[in-house]
């Protein structure tokens, strides 16, 4: 789960690190308001969207960059008047971009170094790493492919946690004088305390800016969470904007579905989040594009099939369905009969190529043969996706 | 021989009172598993099925009957729990079937069995099966077939069509393992090659990975320099999009590890026959076997 950057400051602050002074602001009235409430004379206004790129981006409208630097409070209101209602477009949106319903007002910071400070999970020890470099405010992915000498990774025990001695090896990796680790490592500790009890799957702060007054402060930063663990965080859950998210994944959410939406024509549905991968690599190995992501489960109920099918149908880019289908759990039949079922309320508006395989198998080739719908069926798993493609580019099936 | 589990398998199930727990225990029972306790805390004294005493504590269930392996059933938020009560319980096998257990939870998990000589395979998985003789988990017994194929995956379904496709061509399999899909779990990839390999009775090898991590790499360092028997692989999601789950500093880690491609490059690499599509596992198996 995802949150925005005035979210993420607002954690930060709570745990103690430090970062601007600032507040968010909903209406052009209430950034202007909050900018005079500031000891400074140069503020930031930043669109609030779950997308990275903002400075870069545009607005639907023409208007220039998400992230502006202004002098006056009127100023402040000025550009939140533009962005506030907007649609910002940024290379990680896509060509939609997301809405802006807030900006972040901040005080301008005189930044003398800009560093890179994450902590993720590293899957191989299966502990909790520290990622530290001098270089920050660039993607780290960059940094590591340049000059992978410049990234400190410092793996922590689960059991112990941060030890004093590793706060300050990062911190001097990062390039603080002897005489001056106690910021740095009160930092470290804070940022690793909201990693652990907000179970995180991230706290990436970039940059991590060292200030011309020598303060450390978190300019930027983005926090990830473990949506296993929602469950014990329901303050996390409060702070989820559906606006920011695809429409199709929340329809899907709401039926228990794990579904990603993509770009291309062809929609899916298959059980277990394994095969569902591998039916996208088959369709795009017959050369097609597939629309979506969609695993139902193991153990997938008429209602889910239904509810799956609806989702696939009401998706305008949709030129086919494939339908892959091993029933081990989820019997073959049972499949059968939710498909029939969902046809019946929502009438097919676009070829439907089903391979089944596994428990009952006959028995739900059957039902489907006897349904009267117009569904092609297949019995090898190439030629499933080959149908499908040719189905989506509007010709019959080899 | 066979891998890990046998006949001979002593089977206790933790939440076996739920629903999942109760239909998968009956469907391992039915098929032939001995399964000879069940654990619900505040329902020890009753019985499942009317024959399988239920206790309120796992090492209870040990001191009555002797149960060397637990199947567990018992929802995310009590999972890590109930794995832990296992090994101190001193299970040597604990095969853990719940899917969403916290990351964190899993972290301190890991650490913990460090202490212990037991096997944790999974969790998020389908389970352990020796055909003929024993299956823990919920994967459909009757597609499986006594036979020297191993197989070990990280996808429950992908597993399932491997094995399918294997008893199509008039194969069997000695074991199957499916170590499970999340981030942090126990038996890796090639903890379970490694088991294979040292089973007279298999012969040969699948490996099924998809992306994220690295256990295909390192499975496939081991292969290149241990392995003897013919190894066929196939791993998903060559065309899956990226950072849809991995975020940024994740794919720093993996440092351009996570991709199927990658892992593809690897298995190669090491001699392993990788097959291009799902649908050419079974046929890569028989041209291994030399068949």
């Amino acid at each position: 789960m995802n949150i925005h950057e005035y979210q993420a400051r607002d954690l930060l602050a709570a745990a103690g690190v430090p970062v601007p002074r600032g507040a968010v602001a909903r209406s052009p009235e209430e950034a202007e308001s909050i900018a005079r409430s500031l000891p400074c004379n140069s503020f930031v206004v930043k669109a609030q969207v779950h997308a990275g790129g903002r400075g870069k981006g545009h607005f639907q409208d023409g208007y220039k960059s998400g992230v502006h630097l202004v002098k006056t409070p009127h100023q402040v209101r000025d550009v939140a008047s533009h962005m506030i209602g907007n649609t910002l477009i940024t290379h990680q949106t896509g060509p939609e971009g997301k809405p802006v319903h807030a900006v972040l007002v901040g005080e301008s910071t005189d930044i003398a170094r800009e560093l890179y400070l994450a902590i993720v999970l590293d899957r191989s020890s299966g502990c909790p790493v520290i990622v530290a470099s001098q270089q920050g405010g660039v993607e780290i992915e960059a940094v590591a492919e340049k000059s992978p000498e410049a990234i400190l990774r410092e793996v922590i025990h689960p059991g112990l946690g941060l030890q004093p001695y590793q706060a300050r090896k990062v911190s001097i990796f990062l390039g603080f004088p002897s005489t001056g680790l106690r910021a740095p490592c009160r930092l470290l500790h804070a940022a690793y305390r909201l990693f652990i009890e907000k179970d995180c799957s991230q706290v990436e702060i970039n940059p991590l800016a060292v200030t011309k007054g020598g303060d450390v402060v978190a300019l930027d930063a983005k926090l990830g969470f473990d949506d296993n663990a929602l469950f014990r965080h329901k303050e996390i859950q409060e702070l989820q904007d559906p606006s920011q998210e695809d429409p199709r994944d929340l329809a899907a959410a709401e039926h228990h579905l794990n579904y990603i939406g993509l770009e291309g024509n062809i929609g899916c549905m298959v059980n277990g989040a394994g095969l569902a991968m591998a039916t996208l690599d088959l369709i795009q190995a017959a050369g097609g594009k597939p629309a979506n992501f969609l695993d139902v489960g193991g153990g997938a109920s008429e209602e889910m099939i239904t509810a799956a099918f609806r989702l696939l149908q009401g998706d305008p880019a949709v030129k086919a369905i494939l339908v892959n289908i091993f029933g081990g759990i989820l019997k073959c039949d049972i499949l059968a009969q939710g498909m029939v079922a969902a046809c019946r309320t929502a009438p097919p508006r676009v070829p439907i190529i089903v391979r089944l395989q596994g428990t009952n198998v006959e028995a739900g080739r059957k039902i489907l043969k006897e349904s009267g719908l117009p569904l092609l069926p297949a019995e090898g798993l190439m030629e499933a996706a080959d149908k499908a493609v040719a189905a989506a580019a509007g010709k019959k099936g080899k | 021989m066979s891998v890990l589990v046998d006949a001979n398998t002593r089977l206790l199930v933790q939440g076996i009172t739920g629903k999942s727990g109760s239909f998968h225990a009956s469907a391992c029972k039915e098929y032939g598993t001995q399964v000879v306790a069940g654990v619900t805390p505040a329902r020890g004294g009753e019985k499942f099925e009317k024959t399988v005493p239920i206790f309120d504590t796992v090492s209870e269930a040990v001191a009555a009957t002797k149960a060397n392996a637990s199947m567990i059933f018992v929802p995310p938020e009590f999972a890590a729990d109930a794995i832990l009560e296992a090994a101190d319980a001193g299970i040597q096998l604990i095969v853990a079937i719940t899917e969403g257990i916290p990351v964190m939870d899993m972290m301190r998990v890991r650490h913990a069995l460090n202490e212990h000589s037991c096997v944790l395979i999974g969790p998020n998985c389908p389970g352990i099966i020796t055909p003929g003789a024993c299956k823990i988990g919920i994967m459909p017994g009757y597609i499986h077939r006594p036979g020297n194929v191993g197989v070990v995956s990280r996808s429950g379904t992908l597993t399932y069509e491997a094995v399918w496709q294997i008893t199509s061509e008039g194969l069997g399999q000695s074991t199957c393992i499916g170590v499970g899909g999340d981030p942090i779990h126990g038996l890796t990839l090639q903890k379970a090659v490694e088991y294979l390999h040292a089973d007279p009775d298999t012969k040969a090898i699948v490996m099924i990975g998809e992306i994220g991590g690295s256990e295909e790499e390192e499975a496939a360092e081991y292969i290149q320099s241990r392995v003897k028997k013919p190894v066929i692989s196939f791993v998903a999601g060559a065309t899956a999009p990226p950072g849809k789950r991995m975020g940024h500093a994740g794919a720093i880690i993996s440092g351009g590890q996570g991709t199927a491609q990658a892992k593809i490059e690897a298995l190669k690499k090491a001699g392993v026959h990788v097959a291009e599509t799902l649908g050419d596992i079974g046929q890569e198996v028989v041209k291994a076997l030399g068949k």
